[in-house]
């Protein structure tokens, strides 16, 4: 079925049971990302330790795939330095992007790449880059921060 | 089952022969968005192209002549079906135009004005509205100072009118509300606002986008001051809309958008305005499109409105019968057909509104999923979004039998 392209058993199981979903306190930057077709919502915390990710906790609502694919982000993003977590992001920003050409490179993109489905369906794009923007975002302003 | 046979009617539109995903054939649950559309409209705009085409009211040739009377016959043929006078129908390009166009006018209203909004004033909007018929308001309120209140909703999705009159007090000089919402299928009661809003020297703005496609309307039975719909929602093309006004009011009108068309005559430094409609009709306008709505109204007025009426509310009955028997699905707005529209929103315990539209999507049926463009109805009702399905002259029973079986599959698939 077509639909199984789009929610793999790993998406699902994210969904069901999510990562680093409760917010840490004292965050180096704290975003909120909205997404206004669907009125998916999204507060991120970044925790920097130097140019280090320390970590990343979420809250929000939305669908199974913008639950599952930011699960899977923080996931990815932790332990990571700041430029290499960006060029992951961007990694799987193309992925999205690519209308069903490309597959992921599971070395670098992990259980992201069971997402991969998700570019054959215009509509869930931003469903499932949400919390990847969100985490860029917290990321340049982080960055920012530490460099002003 | 009524009046209306739904395999005659569907055969007037090309678009149900289209295979969906899966193989399945079209199920199209989505006319709250927007309609389907009939052969006869989609000839009508193409006749109008192919042998009438050139812009109205100018020019002293044979298709200026006959673009401006069918343009003219199409207000006409508005008009009759809302029982309305032709100069108070004004095409604009959408509904949201045309209330945005109420909005504009009085805020470009001076003091002399009985339209002239201050600090003083109100405008009184309703927690249901549609974000055409609240931003445009919220914004007026906004530019000119004036306050903005609204009637809340109750639980099962109706208007509050419980204190009505400390609401539409005096000193409110607008009241919009809409006539059934997009989200819950309310129907809303307007005899007690509209009799109070006049009580206080208020106009009523009506948005009726979701009423005008689906029964019988009468403005002056009615009592409201001005109404809104788009042409599209009504089996009409995309790009016009529809704002009539009472002619005392309009007459008194700013206009909203200026330039070529509306004017009586210009100088380097002043104008003065042609008088309604077309004091607010500048630039060419979409003709072909008013052409083809009036076509779509003129093929409602042939099925029988009344007729369309019924078919909406036995499938409604029907649809709310089916879905009380589902577990963990919650119908979000009134749980009677009485006062209500063909529209059913609801929500799946444990699966959000996107992925079950996705998985509909799956078996061919075509819903709306989110908030509808009405984010603060969707916080007052508790829920981040619904999924909801609209019905129309072309749906019929196995389309609910479908969706029932679809909701069920979404319960399988996500394990809820």
């Amino acid at each position: 079925m077509e639909l199984d392209s789009l929610y793999q058993e790993v998406i699902l199981d994210h969904y069901k049971n999510p990562a680093h979903k409760k917010l840490s306190s004292d965050p180096t930057v704290s975003v909120h990302h909205v997404n206004p077709s669907c009125g998916d919502e999204i507060t991120l915390n970044l925790i920097l330790d130097g140019a280090t990710v320390k970590d990343v906790s979420w809250d929000g609502v939305g669908c199974s795939i913008s639950q599952a694919s930011t699960s899977i982000m923080t996931d990815l993003m932790i332990g990571k330095e700041v430029p290499e977590a960006l060029s992951v992001v961007d990694e799987f920003t193309e992925l999205m992007q690519s209308k069903g050409t490309l597959s992921g490179n599971e070395e670098t993109l992990d259980d992201a790449v069971a997402l991969a489905g998700v570019s054959k369906f215009p509509a869930r794009v931003k469903c499932a880059l949400l919390g990847w923007m969100a985490f860029k975002d917290a990321s340049l302003q982080a960055t920012g921060k530490n460099e002003g | 089952m009524t009046n209306l046979d739904v395999a005659l009617v569907k055969k007037d539109f090309p678009i149900f022969t289209k295979v969906m995903r899966g193989g399945s054939r079209l199920v199209y649950l989505d006319s709250g968005a927007t309609s389907q559309k009939p052969i006869q409209v989609l000839d009508a705009e193409r006749d109008f192209y192919e042998k009438h085409n050139a812009a109205v009211h100018r020019g002293a040739h044979l298709l200026a002549e006959e673009a401006s009377e069918l343009y003219e016959g199409a207000r006409s043929t508005v008009a009759q079906f809302l029982g309305a006078a032709d100069d108070e129908i004004i095409f604009t390009k959408s509904a949201t135009e045309s209330l945005n166009l109420v909005a504009y006018s009085f805020g470009n209203s001076d003091r002399s004005n009985r339209f002239y909004l201050d600090e003083s004033s109100s405008i009184v909007v309703s927690e249901m509205e549609h974000h055409a018929n609240l931003i445009p308001w919220q914004q007026l309120a906004k530019r000119t100072g004036a306050s903005l209140s609204w009637f809340p909703v109750t639980e099962d999705g109706r208007l509050d009118l419980s204190d009505i009159a400390g609401i539409i007090k005096p000193g409110v000089k607008v009241v919009a509300i809409t006539h059934q919402s997009n989200v819950l299928g309310t129907i809303n009661p307007l005899d007690a606002i509209v009799k109070r809003a006049h009580e206080v020297g208020a106009v009523v703005v009506l948005d009726a986008c979701q009423s005008v496609p689906h029964f019988a309307i009468d403005v002056k039975s009615l009592g409201v001051d001005f109404l809104a719909f788009s042409g599209h929602k009504a089996l009409g093309p995309t790009g016009v809309g529809v704002l009539w006004g009472k002619a005392e009011h309009l007459r008194e009108m700013e206009p909203f958008l200026t330039g070529g068309s509306m004017i009586e005559s210009v100088t380097m430094t002043e104008a003065t305005w042609a008088p309604a409609p077309r004091k607010f009709e500048a630039g060419v306008p979409n003709m072909a499109q008013a052409v083809g709505l009036a076509a779509a109204l003129k093929y409602l007025t042939a099925l029988g409105m009344d007729n369309v009426e019924i078919h909406e509310r036995e499938l409604t009955e029907y649809a709310l019968k089916k879905f009380f028997e589902l577990d963990r699905v919650e119908v979000i707005g009134p749980k009677n057909s009485e006062m209500r529209g063909a529209v059913l929103s609801f929500t799946i315990e444990g699966a959000h509104p996107h992925d079950v539209g996705q998985v509909l999507d799956q078996y061919g049926i075509a819903v709306r999923t989110g908030h509808h463009c009405a984010w603060p109805l969707m916080r007052k009702m508790h829920v981040v979004g619904t999924t909801r399905a609209s019905f129309y002259i072309y749906n019929d029973l196995s389309d609910i039998d479908a969706l029932v079986e679809g909701v069920r599959q979404v319960q399988k698939y996500f394990k809820v």
